[in-house]
């Protein structure tokens, strides 16, 4: 859907040349939700505005829906753009229309009807969930219903792909988790491809099916959002992944934990993706003889199920243990037992 | 009561001044509203990080503001006699004022129009940009009206100058409050034709400043 070759973006400033985005390849399928990350600098706002062309790229070409985005002509790029939905960290909304005026004005840009317009305006108010405030000024809303002003307009043509840069940046965690869930809602619905940069693991963890790592410019690290999670390659991929689940390296030591608890066993459940088997600790101490016991542990919900770490401490007979522990593994969650001290 | 108090008020002759202060502040304002946008908007885009960023048309058109709006008023006036003269056909009268009048104000205007410009948000322009607008659309739908407070705020200002520039222009003969207190006020000694004059011109000035800050107000949605 989107293929980008070779990608790099210059800036030349007085003192001195600044690589924003320096020979970025990347391929993103069609409606996924594609996340990228990185820290503040790394030119995560320069590539997505590459992509629209907001930027004009120094080198390498981007392509989208076989369309080479990077040698359109003037033209040809505002065309090309009215198939492309954009929102932004500040909403960039105008504040002399009303929140109506604000949706319809990418459709009088692609010369829709009148008529036409409304009846499209009513729906994305609908779609977004601002049923009766279409009448509203921006100033007379909240950052998350600007958003979701910001987000209907972004989809009034009915674009293929849909940029976001820092959407939930500028608001509160549960502003931001519902303007997720709407991102996730329409991209299911919809079936447009979502890029969207962020600096916020808590992001890519709840919405994005694949995320790519952005350092100094270029793309790090990449992958199902899962595997990078599971096995983060580099030290940024690690520390962005400890921003939500926290060191469990540091935080609990098994053999420290084992030592604790001499009777049973201490095990350290990994789940990676589960979501048949949600309830496994119930089931667990349902079909065998074992008391479970969580000592500790982090589980957070992704795009692909749950995923995080438990340990927990099984008691009861030393075989029903062992029957235990061959059920869980049997499942997708990956078992570590202890080792005797 | 009146006539002791003003033995020397022609309520008619006043009216007349009035209306000839009211048609020159009028047309001029109008004038420099249209010649100050333009400028203002081409500031604006030729300037750095505009949307036709030029140098050249950018310093040309500083340069003629800048060099208008540093030439005194009473000096424009004698300066543009030849252009008047050419344009109205008479250098005496309201309308001969006009071309003076709107000279005078346009770049003054031009001013305050690249100012308010500058103070939309850069995000919106760019919002548009990234729904496909054409450059049209991003003049007449984005920047023109989320500056229109400001674009208004920035003419009464310009008015009330404009209105102290009629009663300038009044004492070379283009009629008006200005030309009636200079002439039948202080050279025949009548004061009081001098006093009533100037309540009337501060009266002029308030209803501008009164209508301009009302209007802004309503249509600011911040
Ligand atoms: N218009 C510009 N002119 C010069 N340098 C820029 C410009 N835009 C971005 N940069 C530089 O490019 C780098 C990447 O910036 P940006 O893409 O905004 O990063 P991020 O969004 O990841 O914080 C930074 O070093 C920034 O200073
Ligand atoms: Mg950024």
């Amino acid at each position: 859907m989107i293929s980008i070759k070779g990608l790099s973006k210059v800036f030349r400033t007085k003192d001195q040349d600044v690589h924003a985005v320096s020979d970025l390849e990347a391929t993103i399928d069609s409606g996924e939700i594609f996340g990228v990350i990185g820290y503040s600098g790394a030119g995560k706002s320069t590539f997505i505005r590459l992509l629209n062309r907001l930027e004009d790229p120094s080198g390498g070409t981007i392509n989208i829906d076989d369309r080479e985005i990077s040698s359109l002509s003037k033209g040809d790029l505002r065309l090309a753009r009215q198939d492309m939905g954009m929102i932004f960290q500040h909403f960039n909304l105008l504040w002399s229309r009303t929140v109506e005026d604000n949706i319809a004005f990418p459709l009088e840009i692609a010369g829709v009807p009148k008529e036409e317009r409304k009846h499209r305006v009513d729906e994305l108010v609908e779609l977004v969930g601002l049923g009766g405030r279409g009448a509203s000024y921006p100033s007379q809303l909240s950052g998350g219903q600007k958003q979701r002003v910001g987000i209907a307009r972004a989809l009034a043509n009915r674009p293929k792909v849909l940029l976001c840069d820092e959407a939930t940046s500028a608001l509160d965690p549960e502003t931001t988790d519902s303007i997720l869930d709407l991102l996730v809602d329409i991209n299911a619905k919809l079936g447009l491809t979502i890029v969207l940069i962020t600096h916020e693991m808590h992001v890519i963890r709840k919405i994005c099916h694949r995320v790519a790592v952005m350092e100094d410019g270029k793309i790090v690290e990449e992958g199902d959002v899962l595997d990078v999670f599971l096995r983060p390659k580099q030290k940024v991929t690690k520390r962005f992944v400890d921003q939500v689940m926290g060191d469990p390296d540091r935080e609990s030591s098994l053999s420290l934990i084992k030592e604790e608890y001499p009777l049973g066993e201490v095990a350290q459940f990994h789940f990676v993706g589960e979501r048949t088997h949600q309830a496994l600790i119930s089931e667990v101490s349902r079909k065998f003889q074992v008391d479970v016991n969580v000592l500790h542990g982090k589980i957070t919900q992704t795009q692909k199920g749950a995923y995080g770490t438990l340990i927990v401490h099984l008691e009861g007979e030393k075989e029903e243990i062992e029957r235990a522990l061959t059920y869980v593994r049997e499942t997708s969650v990956e078992v570590e037992v202890a080792f005797d001290v | 009561m009146f006539e002791q108090l003003f033995p020397n008020v022609q309520i008619d002759d006043m009216i007349t001044a009035t209306n000839e202060t009211l048609f020159m502040t009028f047309f001029s304002v109008l004038g420099t509203f249209i010649f100050g946008l333009l400028l203002g908007l081409l500031l604006y885009l030729t300037g750095p990080g505009g949307i036709w960023q030029n140098k050249v048309a950018n310093w040309i058109t500083a340069a003629f503001v800048n060099v208008f709006r540093a030439i005194p008023f009473i000096i424009l006036i004698l300066l543009l006699f030849p252009f008047t003269d050419f344009l109205v056909g008479t250098i005496r009268g309201p309308s001969a004022a006009l071309p003076a009048l709107i000279i005078g104000g346009a770049p003054f205007y031009a001013r305050l129009v690249e100012i308010a410009l500058k103070e939309v948000d850069k995000g919106v322009i760019e919002a548009a940009k990234a729904m496909g607008a054409k450059y049209r659309t991003i003049i007449f739908k984005v920047l023109l009206p989320e500056s229109t407070p400001a674009l208004i705020s920035g003419l009464t200002v310009t008015a009330i100058a404009l209105i102290s520039y009629t009663a300038v222009a009044g004492v070379i003969g283009a009629g008006g409050l200005g030309d009636f207190a200079y002439f039948y006020g202080f050279q025949r000694n009548s004061f009081d034709v001098v006093f009533v004059c100037t309540v009337l011109i501060v009266i002029i000035v308030f209803i501008f400043q009164f209508i301009g800050d009302f209007a802004s107000r309503k249509l600011d949605k911040r």
